[in-house]
Formats: C-alpha cells, sequence, structure tokens
C-alpha cells in the first residue's frame, strides 16, 4: 500500500515537474543582483512628440489618435516582444465609478500590442482589495483576457524580494513579471488622493510591490520617487476619460466622478503626472515626488520637452 | 432462485427425526469460510449493491469536496463575457451549501428553535421522507463524514479476529447518539441551537473548510516555496506550477483561521477512533444518525434471515460497519442499519436477505433508550439554556469584539438559526469571517466573528448571506450594505482611534491609510489638517499632518481601517460591534436610536 503510493507519488511528481518547467516558459533571471532601474523605455526622437495630452468624446478613438501622434504603437513595441500591461485594478469597484483604468482603454491596448506582434501580452496587477472581485469587477479582468491577453490574478509566491537601492525603498518584494518582460506599459487612472492630491502613473507603481506596502505613507513621496525611479515603462497611458474628483482613491460613489474625455500618454511618466495634477487644478509644484522626480526622472515643466495638446 | 427455495422452505414441514438422521450434516463455520475465501458471498445481489453504495458514496463525497472548494469567489475569464448580470455583482456558480440544506436535522433544531423553516431547508424532506421508507440509506450511502470514517476503518485494520466480531456485536454506549439527540433537540426548543457542534456535515464543512483544507493549503504553499528559494531555475518553474496548480484546485486565498488547531484535532481525533471501532462515530455520537434511526423505525424495507442456514461463521459481523446484529439466530437492528449491504454480500450460506416487508420477527426496531436516561438528557439539554444565558458574556452585550457578518440577525435570533457550520467563513473573499471561540459565551462556540486584523468585511460584498443555510445571515443586497436607493444602511460596527498609537496623533509621522483605505463614499474617516512642531533629536521643524477622525453615522464597521494599519500588533484604529444596526441595544449616538435597519 505504502509502496504503491510513494511509487504514484513519483510518478506524479516526474512529468509534474517536467511539464511545469515546459509549460511556464518564463525566462529566469537572478532577481538578486538586479540593478536600482528596471529600463524599458524607449528614445525621444525628433519626429514625435514625447507627451501627448488628446481630447475626445470616444475612448476608443482618443487613444487610437494618441498613439498615432506619439509615432504608432510600432515605435514602442516590437515583433515577439512580452509585454506586460499595468493597469490600475487596485479596487473592487465598477469601471463607472473610475477607481480603476477603464476596461475598453486596457483590451483595446492589448490589441494594439498584438497587432504589433507582441509573442505575449500580460495584464496584472497587485490590488488592493481581494483581487478576485477587484479583477472581476472593474472588469478588467475579462475584457483583457477577451482581447487576448494572459490575465494574471497576484499570488504570493510571485513576489521576489529584491534591491530597489532607494532613498526609502531599500529592499523590497517585487511583483515578478514587471522584472521579466521585454516591455512594460503603464496604464494608470487619474484620480484623487488625501496624502499626495493627486494619483496617477508614478503612484501606480504602488501596484508592483508585495511586503507591508501600508507602511509607506509615512514617506509616501519619497517612495514613489524611488518606485518611479526604479520602473522605466515604455510607455506611460492615462486615464483621465472619468476622473475621480474627490473620496480618491476608492471613491465608491457615482457623485464623485467627473468626466473629462481625456489621455494623457507619453514616454516621460513626470510629465505625464503633472498633466494629471492639471486635471486635478493643481499644480505640479504642489505635489512634493513630481518636484523630487522634476530633473531627475523627467521634466514637470512641458517647455522643455516635445509636449502637444491635441484636440 | 435463493429466494424460491427460501419460499419453499418457509412453507414445508419441519423434517421429522428420521429425516434429519438421514440428512448430510449442516457445514460448519470454517467450512463457510473456507467456501467464501474461495468463491466469495452467495448472493450476487448483494455484491451488486455494495458496489452501488461505494459507487454512491465516492460520488457524494466529492460532490461535496467539489462544492466546498467551490465555496469561495474566483474571477474566471472565459469567452461568455461580461453580461450585465454577471458585471452586477459576485455571486457564486455553484450551490455550495445543499448538503446543509438538505441535512434533516438542521431543518428540524433551527425550525423548533426559530419557529419557522427557512428557504431551502425544505429540501431536507429529500432525505426524512425516504428515511421512513428505506432506513438509514443516508449514512452508508450519502453522508461524506460516514463514507470518510468508512475509509480510515478499512485501511489496515488492526483490531481483527474474534475482538473485531466482538466490537461489532450492538452495545450499550450506542445509545448515547439518541441522547445526544434528545438532549440537543430540548436545546434548541428553548432557543439554542447547538446541533452544529456534532452535526456530521457541519463537521465536515467546519473541519475540511476551515483546517484541513486551509492546513493542506499550507503544507503545499511551503513545499513549493522551499523549492523556489533553491533559486535553481528549473526548480522554480516547478515552484511555479504548483504553486499554479495548488491556486486552481485548493483554494485561491491563503486562509488562517483563529483556533484552527482546535476544530482540526476534533476531527482528526474522530477520525482516530476508527483504528478501534469500526465508525464509532456513526454507532455512537452521530445526532444525525440518531434522528435518522428514530425515523427509519417503521421502514418497510430490511432484513429477513433464513436462520437455519446460518453456519455462524462471523462473516457478516466482521464486515459489519454499524453492529446492527445481521448474523443469524439474532434480531437485526433496524435503527443502527446504515444499509450498507456488505453482510449481504459476503454471507457464504445465502443466509441475509434485504427485501421490502421483511419478516416482522426477524427485526429488532427499537431505539433502546430507557426512559430514565432520557430524561436525564432532555433535563441537561434544557438546563444548558438558562446556564449560558445567565453568564456574564451573553448578557453584557456580549464581548466588544463580537463583531457579527453583515446580515446576520439580531443575537438571540442568531444563536436560534447559526449551525456553526463555517461557509460564511470558507466563503469569505477577505478571511475576516472566522469561529468563535468564546466571545459570545459557550453558546457561540464557533460562530462567526470578524477579525479584522487578519481581514476586513468587503464592504460590497454579500457572499455570506448568500450561503447561509439557515437564515442567522440573511441574503443583503449592496444597497443595504451601503444605504443607498432608499435602503437604510447596514452597520456592523463602529472604528475607533487609539490616538495614543496613532501615527500622525502620537509620532507626528505621516500616515491616514485608513483613510485611503475607507470604502464609503463621502468616507467615514474625514482628516485634520494641521501643521505641529515635531520634534527630532537634530531639532524641530514644522510640518503639515492630516490627523484623521471617524464620522460615526458614515461609518459602517467593516474594519478596513482596522486591517490596514500599519501599527502591525495593536492597531491604532480599531472596530467594536457598537452601533450595529442590527441590535437596538447596541446604539451608539441617540441620533441613530431608530435607524435600526430592517432587522439587521
Amino acid at each position: 500500500m505504502l509502496k504503491t503510493g510513494l511509487r504514484a507519488g513519483a510518478g506524479l511528481l516526474v512529468p509534474g515537474t517536467a511539464a511545469g518547467y515546459f509549460l511556464d516558459r518564463e525566462k529566469r533571471t537572478d532577481e538578486m543582483a538586479a540593478a536600482q532601474v528596471r529600463n524599458y523605455s524607449v528614445e525621444s526622437v525628433a519626429a514625435h512628440p514625447d507627451v501627448v495630452m488628446v481630447h475626445g468624446s470616444d475612448p476608443l478613438q482618443t487613444l487610437e489618435r494618441t498613439l498615432s501622434s506619439l509615432g504608432g504603437i510600432e515605435r514602442f513595441i516590437e515583433r515577439g516582444d512580452r509585454v506586460v500591461i499595468k493597469p490600475n485594478i487596485g479596487w473592487e469597484r465598477f469601471p463607472e465609478q473610475a477607481a480603476n483604468t477603464n476596461p475598453m482603454l486596457v483590451a483595446h491596448m492589448v490589441a494594439l500590442c498584438q497587432r504589433a506582434g507582441a509573442e505575449e501580452v500580460i495584464v496584472t496587477d497587485a490590488s488592493c482589495n481581494d483581487a478576485n472581485r477587484s479583477y472581476h469587477k472593474s472588469g478588467i479582468g475579462q475584457a483583457a483576457y477577451n482581447a487576448g491577453a494572459r490575465v494574471l490574478l497576484p499570488q504570493p509566491h510571485r513576489f521576489r524580494e529584491m534591491e530597489l537601492g532607494g532613498g526609502i525603498l531599500r529592499r523590497w518584494a517585487v511583483y515578478q513579471p514587471f522584472i521579466q518582460a521585454d516591455k512594460v506599459i503603464n496604464m494608470a487612472i487619474v484620480k484623487h488622493h488625501s496624502l499626495t492630491m493627486v494619483t496617477a502613473g508614478m503612484k501606480n507603481w504602488y501596484g508592483i510591490l508585495g511586503g507591508t506596502r501600508n507602511l509607506l505613507h509615512q514617506d509616501i513621496h519619497q517612495s514613489i520617487f524611488d518606485l518611479a525611479h526604479f520602473m522605466r515603462p515604455t510607455l506611460t497611458i492615462l486615464d483621465g476619460i472619468r476622473v475621480l474628483v474627490r473620496n480618491g482613491p476608492q471613491g465608491g460613489s457615482y457623485d464623485d466622478v467627473e468626466r473629462r474625455d481625456v489621455i494623457i500618454a507619453g514616454i516621460d511618466q513626470v510629465a505625464c503626472d503633472s498633466l494629471a495634477a492639471g486635471l486635478l487644478g493643481r499644480r505640479p509644484d504642489e505635489l512634493r515626488y513630481l518636484r523630487m522626480a522634476d530633473g531627475v526622472i523627467g521634466h514637470t515643466d512641458m517647455n522643455r520637452i516635445r509636449y502637444r495638446e491635441i484636440t | 432462485m435463493s429466494a424460491l427455495s427460501a419460499l419453499a422452505k418457509r412453507w414445508t414441514l419441519p423434517p421429522s427425526a428420521e429425516e434429519q438422521l438421514t440428512k448430510k450434516a449442516p457445514p460448519t463455520a470454517a467450512q463457510s469460510i473456507k467456501k467464501w475465501r474461495e468463491f466469495g458471498g452467495s448472493s450476487a445481489k448483494g455484491k451488486t449493491l455494495v458496489w452501488m453504495r461505494r459507487a454512491s458514496q465516492v460520488f457524494f463525497f466529492f460532490l461535496f469536496m467539489f462544492l466546498l472548494v467551490r465555496t469561495e469567489f474566483r474571477a474566471s475569464f472565459d469567452e461568455a463575457g461580461i453580461s450585465p448580470e454577471a458585471a452586477a455583482g459576485v455571486h457564486l456558480d455553484q450551490p455550495v451549501s445543499v448538503f446543509l440544506q438538505t441535512d434533516p436535522l438542521v431543518a428540524v433544531s433551527t425550525t423548533l428553535a426559530g419557529h419557522s423553516l427557512y428557504t431551502g431547508l425544505v429540501w431536507a424532506m429529500i432525505i426524512l421522507v425516504p428515511t421512513m421508507l428505506l432506513g438509514r440509506f443516508f449514512c452508508g450511502w450519502i453522508c461524506p463524514f460516514g463514507s470518510l470514517h468508512q475509509w480510515i476503518s478499512a485501511v489496515k485494520p488492526n483490531v481483527k479476529g474474534g475482538k473485531r466480531i466482538r466490537r461489532n456485536h450492538f452495545q450499550k454506549y450506542m445509545r448515547v447518539k439518541y441522547y445526544i439527540l434528545v438532549a440537543m433537540l430540548v436545546a434548541a426548543v428553548f432557543g439554542t441551537v447547538q446541533i452544529g457542534l456534532l452535526d456530521p456535515i457541519c463537521i465536515m464543512v467546519r473541519s475540511v473548510g476551515l483546517a484541513i483544507i486551509p492546513a493542506i493549503n499550507a503544507m503545499t504553499s511551503w513545499f513549493f516555496d522551499a523549492i523556489a528559494m533553491t533559486n535553481v531555475g528549473f526548480l522554480q518553474n516547478v515552484a511555479d506550477w504548483g504553486h499554479q496548480a495548488r491556486v486552481d484546485w485548493i483554494t485561491g486565498k491563503d486562509p488562517i483561521v483563529h483556533g484552527a488547531w482546535f476544530v482540526g484535532f476534533i476531527f482528526l481525533g474522530l477520525l482516530l477512533t476508527n483504528r478501534f471501532i469500526t465508525r464509532f462515530w456513526c454507532r455512537g455520537l452521530c445526532p444525525l444518525g440518531a434522528m435518522l434511526g428514530v425515523f427509519s423505525k417503521y421502514s418497510i424495507f430490511g432484513m429477513r434471515k433464513d436462520h437455519e442456514k446460518c453456519t455462524g461463521c462471523n462473516l457478516c459481523l466482521i464486515h459489519c460497519q454499524a453492529a446492527d446484529e445481521p448474523q443469524g439466530g439474532a434480531q437485526w437492528h433496524s435503527t443502527e442499519c446504515h444499509m450498507c449491504f456488505n453482510c449481504e454480500s459476503v454471507c457464504p450460506e445465502d443466509v441475509i436477505h434485504f427485501e421490502f416487508f421483511p419478516k416482522r420477527s426477524d427485526v429488532y426496531a427499537d431505539t433502546d433508550m430507557t426512559r430514565r436516561a432520557m430524561l436525564t438528557s432532555a433535563a441537561a439539554g434544557a438546563a444548558f439554556f438558562p446556564l449560558s444565558r445567565i453568564t456574564a458574556e451573553f448578557k453584557e452585550n456580549f464581548d466588544d469584539r463580537l463583531i457579527r457578518p453583515p446580515g446576520s440577525v439580531i443575537e438571540t435570533d442568531f444563536l436560534e438559526r447559526c449551525i456553526k457550520c463555517g461557509e460564511c467563513m470558507k466563503v469569505c473573499p477577505n478571511n475576516a469571517l472566522h469561529p468563535a471561540s468564546l466571545q459570545g459565551g459557550l453558546e457561540g462556540l464557533w460562530s462567526p466573528v470578524l477579525i479584522p486584523r487578519v481581514g476586513y468585511c468587503e464592504s460590497t460584498c454579500t457572499l455570506c448571506g448568500e450561503v447561509c443555510p439557515t437564515g442567522a445571515i440573511l441574503p443583503v443586497t449592496v444597497d443595504d450594505r451601503l444605504g443607498q436607493n432608499d435602503h437604510p444602511l447596514l452597520r456592523i460596527g463602529t472604528a475607533f482611534y487609539d490616538r495614543g498609537r496613532c501615527l500622525p496623533w502620537a509620532m507626528d509621522t505621516p500616515c491616514i491609510v485608513c483613510e485611503e483605505w475607507c470604502p464609503v463614499s463621502p468616507k467615514a474617516i474625514w482628516v485634520e489638517e494641521v501643521t505641529v512642531t515635531r520634534r527630532r533629536q537634530e531639532g524641530a521643524e514644522e510640518i503639515h499632518l492630516q490627523r484623521p477622525h471617524v464620522e460615526p453615522d458614515l461609518c459602517i464597521g467593516c474594519g478596513a481601517c482596522e486591517y490596514s494599519c500599519p501599527v502591525a500588533d495593536d492597531p491604532a484604529v480599531y472596530v467594536t460591534a457598537i452601533n450595529e444596526t442590527r441590535n437596538p441595544d447596541n446604539v451608539l449616538l441617540l441620533r441613530n436610536a431608530d435607524q435600526t435597519g430592517g432587522g439587521y
């Protein structure tokens, strides 16, 4: 009886491990020795603007126009790329409550990446509320799946401790898909936040962290700076279609939401966040993390980059 | 054929002395056993029934386990797309409480206590009515706890031969289950439902759902974490694959459960008794078995024995699950038998026959309760009620941390309904509900209690009310929970600040994670903007701070603030049950005194 059990166990384990090896084709690197910057960015080119703000009432059309004005998706995604899209799926809220990124935009971005020849598009976020519920109610899980993305629900084992070398984020658990990608696209939503006043692209990187995230509020600006310094995305896309103007970052009431019909996108995440601050009626120099990042990670002054506003 | 010959025998006259002398000597027990070893039992019908019973047991056991594992919400991304209904909320796609809803003991005891039969419990008749005709088939064919006992007792039994035969005779301790039943039903009549402590389905859901599954999950997790720690690429792939399998097949969350060890050890202890007496639990303790035994007293299906054929080989006794005296020369105890048909299947001499309308003289249909013991147990059940109600744990508004799930009825009604099954705790997406130890008094043992430090109550979640089989937690809506669309706001407690521990209050350090997490809109936590002089070793500095406050009218008591508070051990913001809308005696503010919801 015992022997049979052992034999059966071995029989399951050996093909199991083999299957695991072949099914999961992720390339592994030694994260322990990782550098302090994950640079997925593309070069600034004279032919195209660095950052655009596009107005338009139809979200998908606006996204199309945003990308074409930046030089097309081909500028960012190459054939065979493994792309990770980081929407905000932090809260268990409906799309109309504007606490999470618009699911239609995420799905469309997945489709665009695939059109550009991406081998795999992963959509994932380490939610604050229960991930199952957040992915479900935000509509992002379903929409991204239908568009052909690999939707990953965050699991504790997918976080790896690594050296970030930041001012306050020295060593922290980081969500693995963001370390092992070819391209990373940050798709955040513009929201009010009591402590930082505005949350948009740079604060969205909180969602790649594990560990005791609730300590970070004590030095929130430094931690946002550290994260943005560490993660240099290929592209930042800020959803300003619906903007949560109060009771952020969760909202909960439709009264907290205002329709702005804007998409901000570009290769400079600091500039993108500065424009997002404007949507909520704040100047970039009111936000400490933007002041810290100005001239280090990007620019808060639109005159120092190639910026276009398209209506 | 065998039935015909038996019939013929019954109608022929007894043989005369001469005939008996000339007749061949009857087979001995040893010959019977030899026959069984070579050919097996003689009844083909018995063998078919045994295999059908085994199939049924496996089916129902795995159905039970499937439903238990599925008692949690999982986002599924399939091609179906988002239907407006699916997007409208978060619901389970399986009737996960169906085993509890068909449990007659749950139906009867909650009806006795609460004077009404909760929706869904009508299905208990599916078990009860056939039991009156067919006997305790539920125990042998369906009950997942019974099946588990049976399988465990079959693994290398250490009690064999004569000892096993002696233990498989009917014994007096088997009456205990009837006394337990009487005590619990009498207690239920007074208004305290305690059957959940010993009802086999409740034990299975609670123990497997809250102790065994989490334990298996933790073991698997540690195992694959250990593999991942090797930092060998290949082994990390194995770990990833294993973790994913764990998430897909065991549980999507990493449950930790208050007092899981206690629940788990009792469960394992009960299983261990099978090493000494086969299905000791089912024979001696199970109140559901007792109830079905009572109902099977007049069942029309039963055992007929050809006593004169019996050679006393005792094979039936060796294989008997329920100690119901299947052998020749004794009366079969119809109230004990689990209808497993092992005896009919193994009997080499074709003594045992299960049929409709068996011979009356072959059947002993009494539970053997003595009047004195029955009165004693009824008195014990009656005494339990006042003794538990006059204790301070009950009277002094219970424990202030006795936060019940949203939709719970008022405590006295709650104790008339809650069967401590643990469905709500298993389904809770945030691992927030736990089996109480003594927070709710002795009566409230293992009833659900919110422990926000482990997990907060999701403000738009209604799953616990959806799975509750007895209506202790009513199925509320999202509108109830958030007090929108003209529904009165449902509060389960109120948050309080401990300003001596709160970072902005006590340490002049920015924080307000609680405010970020507060799920209601407008937020129940508001911040006061202050500029203070913070003293540091390097000198004082002026800093701008936000200090949090609670607005009690808006607070729903979900505990998200307590959960997210970075003061890790003893949180600076915590929730107590005060101002819960279910209890008009637990109102905090005069202006809320008339706002006690719709009874929950």
